[in-house]
């Protein structure tokens, strides 16, 4: 995995307010600009490409029952005679303005921000993928704690006794939390956990509807998610960490008698921070697109099952949503780390 | 099984401890014992009433991998649906709530009998009950019944649905369906009378004695026009039968709860025991069958089977809660006659001599999980069906005759075999290796396959198309087929009727277009009694093994999950060999 180093600040140039905003507006323009493309291709590999195969998208929501005048309703709904441009272009549209799909006297209203509308379960895209959201975000931002936290102590307590019985055993498990996959450790952890022991219901529950078991559904998934994270964090924080701990300054702050909490944690941490978080925006920024294997493992109704399921039903709408939410998390999360450097790191020039 | 050497079953215990013990759990218990467990007994649903009881309450939890195609009666095709349909959604006729076969029988539902006919077979008229109402208290008028057949027009919005009642009632296509109808109250289509709410009247364009059978299905429900939302009408269907919806999201869940304003005096059909039904879908049918086999869900809805690793589960530790069901299905290849060689009735039998029944078997799960091997297309829950067996391929035990296989060769032509593609849908589950099963058996005999994957969605414009099939030389079509009503029209005639030949989603892929086969179906459509169009189907079905256009080899079974806490529970051959659903209650 590529860290990003920061760029290599010459003099310490404080950023002023106005460059700051002319840095974000340049970035979020950017954004909307790889938003756009991602639509774009994505739209092309779905409606484009199977044209060439020789296969019709309106096949694929016609059912059983694959009646002529069935087709070319769905066609009219789908506006798929239209230039893949103009289709484009309408999708783009509905995005800000809602639209809607008629086929005679079938109007069906697709509100803004429209996603799109799916013909195989007759329902919007958007509400769908709200609905998944929250699922995402408690599922990303629980594992994202436990894994933050077990992962970078992991790390520095490695790093400060490396070599010891600790280190080593910690780097083992590590090692084996980066290899196994979701698929194993969920199912493993299901088959224990929840069928044998009966210890926890994995039935998802909202945490509207009931925090208790919200948690109580979510806790083996954070663990095992957080495991297979946490092993990445453990390795880079102990790595990195090590470097710095042979870095002049931390040398000179011992020199000069500061105590050893005070040069890790004021000193070598602040150094630290730097590629974890590049590395937390870009894992974030994926989970919170879906976090297919461990939602699909652990049935939670998030964006990743989502997707799953509409990949397997072919539900085009529905993929070109999830794809889009996912490309923004990425995008936007990207944007976010690149703005943290500046608050961690004010060598960091916006430019 | 042949016994282990001391040593070797020694270390073989030691480490079945050690894993119970790293297990911790009761789940290396119990072994062989056959009726094990809690559940009613192996095949206790197969053999009559399982768990017998009127008791009413508590929840029906169905779990499935596959979300509903659609909710909205006239929209639905999967057969599961269909059955689960019948919660919430009644017809003028239905099928009876008993076991077996015997669920064949049509029973009048809305109606107060099963239909008078007259006018030499096309005119049906029916009465309907009294104190049947909407969820919201309404009646449920004739009126509402010929709407809701109505939809069925609407091609292009009410998509998806079978289109029997359509062919039978208006084969010219000229009613443009509700929503282009012109008449202010919608109820344009001639062909359906309703001179009063009580009384409904059919006109057929031509006799069909299985007209009752297309009424029974849920495209016969009735829909209130008020609360008709076309195409999303699924999202929401307005009930008249004893549930009504409060969540449905697609892909999760969706639950229902008694509907009120149903009347339990108006209907002889459904016992709706328990006071809610829920449905969970899950992608993951090893989690799904774990969940069944922990008791968190009473059926799987869609009844296709366990898991290898569930059943096994399954059979070894909980073989009490384990129905061996018949399915109704058969698995067969498709010979397209069109393409050569096929066009030679001595290949096509040089096929059938050179395949490998057994290990077809074995491909798709063996004698339990899998089915029996079948001689011929008709599937043993329909009337006509019989052990026709031209080609001996019982008498051999399923294995192949290579010698007759090279025989039909020589006499085709072809002495020294010849080379064929085989389609093969790559999301059916076993499709594919079949397939794969078939190519290693005629490769025997000289015939070489080559294997086709398509998507299961593109076989309406594959298989479909007889313009595709023989320009891309497709010969052999793996697929398998069941039976939209339990009769011989219902199950065959879209498959070897050749005026059934279309030049899109086309099901008859052998091109079978046969004069004596078409009269057949004729004369059976013509008769009203049940017993005496058996007769005509096994005469049909004879004559179409005698063609050899099909290669059937398995009638499906499969293993399926019965709760503990399951009351009231019998499969139906009326269902495919599933649970009649509105008949289940629970502990």
């Amino acid at each position: 995995m590529a860290v990003r180093e920061p760029p290599p600040g010459g003099a310490r140039t404080a950023a002023g307010p106005r460059t700051v905003l002319a840095y974000v507006i340049r970035r979020l323009f950017a954004v909307v600009m790889m938003l756009l493309v991602v639509t774009l291709t994505t739209f092309a590999i779905f409606f484009v490409i199977p044209k060439w195969a020789g296969s019709d998208p309106a096949l694929l929501f016609v059912g059983k029952q694959a009646d002529p005048e069935a087709i070319e309703g769905i066609r009219k709904k789908l506006e798929l005679g239209d230039p893949l441009l103009l289709q484009f272009w309408h999708f783009v549209e509905g995005l800000f303005v809602g639209r809607d799909y008629a086929n005679g006297s079938d109007v069906t209203h697709c509100p803004a921000p429209c996603f799109g509308y799916s013909f195989r379960t007759e329902q919007a895209v958007w509400p769908q993928l709200t609905d998944a959201m929250p699922v995402t975000l408690s599922l990303a931002a629980g594992a994202c704690l436990l894994w933050v936290v077990g992962g970078v102590a992991t790390g520095v307590v490695s790093a400060l006794r490396r070599g010891t019985l600790w280190d080593r055993s910690a780097m083992t498990v590590a090692l084996a939390g980066v290899s196994l996959p979701i698929y194993f450790t969920g199912l493993l952890s299901l088959a224990i956990f929840s069928y044998q022991l009966k210890w926890v219901d994995v039935d998802y529950k909202g945490l509207g509807d009931n925090p208790g078991m919200w948690f109580e559904s979510l806790i083996l998934p954070w663990i095992t998610l957080a495991f297979l994270y946490a092993a990445m964090y453990a390795r880079l924080t102990r790595a990195t960490m090590l470097e710095i701990m042979g870095e002049d300054y931390i040398r000179t702050a011992r020199a000069k008698g500061l105590r050893e909490r005070v040069v890790i944690g004021r000193h070598a941490m602040r150094s630290t921070w730097t590629p974890i978080l590049t590395l937390l925006g870009l894992d974030l920024g994926a989970l919170l697109g879906g976090a297919v294997l461990t939602e699909t493992t652990y049935n939670l109704p998030g964006l990743g099952r989502l997707a799953v399921n509409a990949i397997s039903d072919k539900d085009l709408p529905v993929i070109l949503g999830v794809t889009l939410i996912a490309a923004l998390c990425i995008v936007v999360a990207n944007l976010v780390v690149d703005l943290l450097y500046a608050v961690i790191d004010p060598r960091v020039r916006l430019g | 099984m042949k016994p282990l050497r001391s040593s070797r079953s020694r270390r073989v215990v030691g480490a079945a401890a050690v894993v119970c013990a790293l297990l911790a759990t009761g789940a290396c218990g119990g072994g062989s014992d056959e009726e094990s467990g809690s559940g009613a007994g192996f095949n206790a649903a197969m053999k009559g009433v399982a768990n017998k009881s009127s008791k009413k309450g508590g929840t029906l939890k169905f779990v499935n991998k596959q979300d509903f195609d659609s909710l909205d009666p006239q929209r639905q095709y999967y057969g599961f649906a269909w059955d689960f349909s019948r919660f919430y959604a009644r017809q003028l006729i239905t099928y009876a709530p008993k076991p077996g076969n015997a669920s064949n029988e049509l029973v009048p539902d809305l109606a107060t009998s099963t239909a008078k006919i007259s006018n030499g077979g096309k005119t049906y008229k029916y009465t309907l009950r009294d104190g049947i109402t909407w969820e919201d208290g309404s009646a449920i008028t004739s009126k509402d019944i010929k709407y809701g057949i109505e939809r069925i027009w609407a091609k292009d919005v009410v998509s998806g649905g079978p289109s029997y009642l359509r062919q039978a009632l208006d084969p010219k296509g000229e009613y443009p369906g509700p929503y282009k109808d012109k008449s202010k109250d919608k109820l344009g289509l001639k062909a359906i009378e309703t001179p009063d709410d009580k009384t409904i009247v059919f006109n057929l364009a031509n006799p069909n004695g299985d007209f009752e059978q297309m009424l029974a299905m849920p495209t016969g429900s009735p829909v209130k026009a008020s609360k008709d939302t076309g195409a999303k009408y699924t999202n929401r269907p307005f009930s008249s039968g004893p549930y009504k919806f409060t969540s449905y999201s697609p892909g999760k869940s969706a639950a229902l709860v008694r509907n009120p304003k149903w009347d339990r005096k108006s209907d002889p059909i459904r016992a709706a025991l328990p006071d809610k039904v829920t449905v969970t879908f899950n992608s993951n049918l090893e989690v799904i069958d774990k969940g069944l086999i922990k008791g968190d869900y009473d059926v799987f809805l869609s009844a296709t089977g366990m898991t290898q690793s569930g059943r096994t589960t399954a059979l070894k530790q909980h073989k009490g809660n384990v129905d061996n069901i018949e399915t109704s299905f058969v698995r067969y290849v498709d010979m397209a006659t069109k393409v050569k060689p096929f066009d030679n009735i001595h290949c096509r039998k040089a096929v059938i001599y050179g395949a490998d029944y057994k290990q077809l078997q074995t491909t798709r799960g063996g004698p339990q999980a899998g089915g029996e091997i079948a001689p011929n297309m008709l599937p043993k829950s329909i009337k006509g069906a019989d052990n026709y067996d031209p080609y001996g391929i019982l008498k051999r035990g399923g294995k192949p005759d290579p010698a007759k296989a090279k025989d039909e060769l020589k006499q085709c032509g072809k002495p020294g075999g010849f080379s064929a593609n085989i389609v093969a849908r790559n999301d059916q589950p076993n499709e594919v290796e079949a397939a794969e099963a078939l190519q290693e058996s005629l490769s025997k005999v000289g015939i070489k396959l080559e294997v086709e994957p398509i998507e299961g969605a593109s076989s309406a414009s594959i298989t479909g198309s007889p313009s595709v099939m023989k320009k891309r030389n497709y010969g052999l079509s793996m697929t398998g087929w069941g039976p939209d009503f339990p009769t011989g029209q219902g199950f065959s005639q879209p498959l070897i009727d050749g005026r059934f030949i279309e030049q899109t989603g086309n099901y008859n892929v052998s091109e079978t277009n046969d004069p004596e086969i078409n009269k057949f179906f004729d004369e059976a459509l013509k008769e009203t009694d049940p017993a005496q169009a058996g007769e005509i189907y096994k005469q049909m079905n004879h004559k179409v093994t005698d063609l050899a256009v099909q290669m059937p080899f398995l009638y499906e079974k499969n293993i399926t999950w019965r709760s503990s806490r399951l009351t009231n529970a019998y499969t139906a051959a009326a269902y495919n060999g599933r649970y009649d659903y509105v008949s289940l209650g629970v502990k």
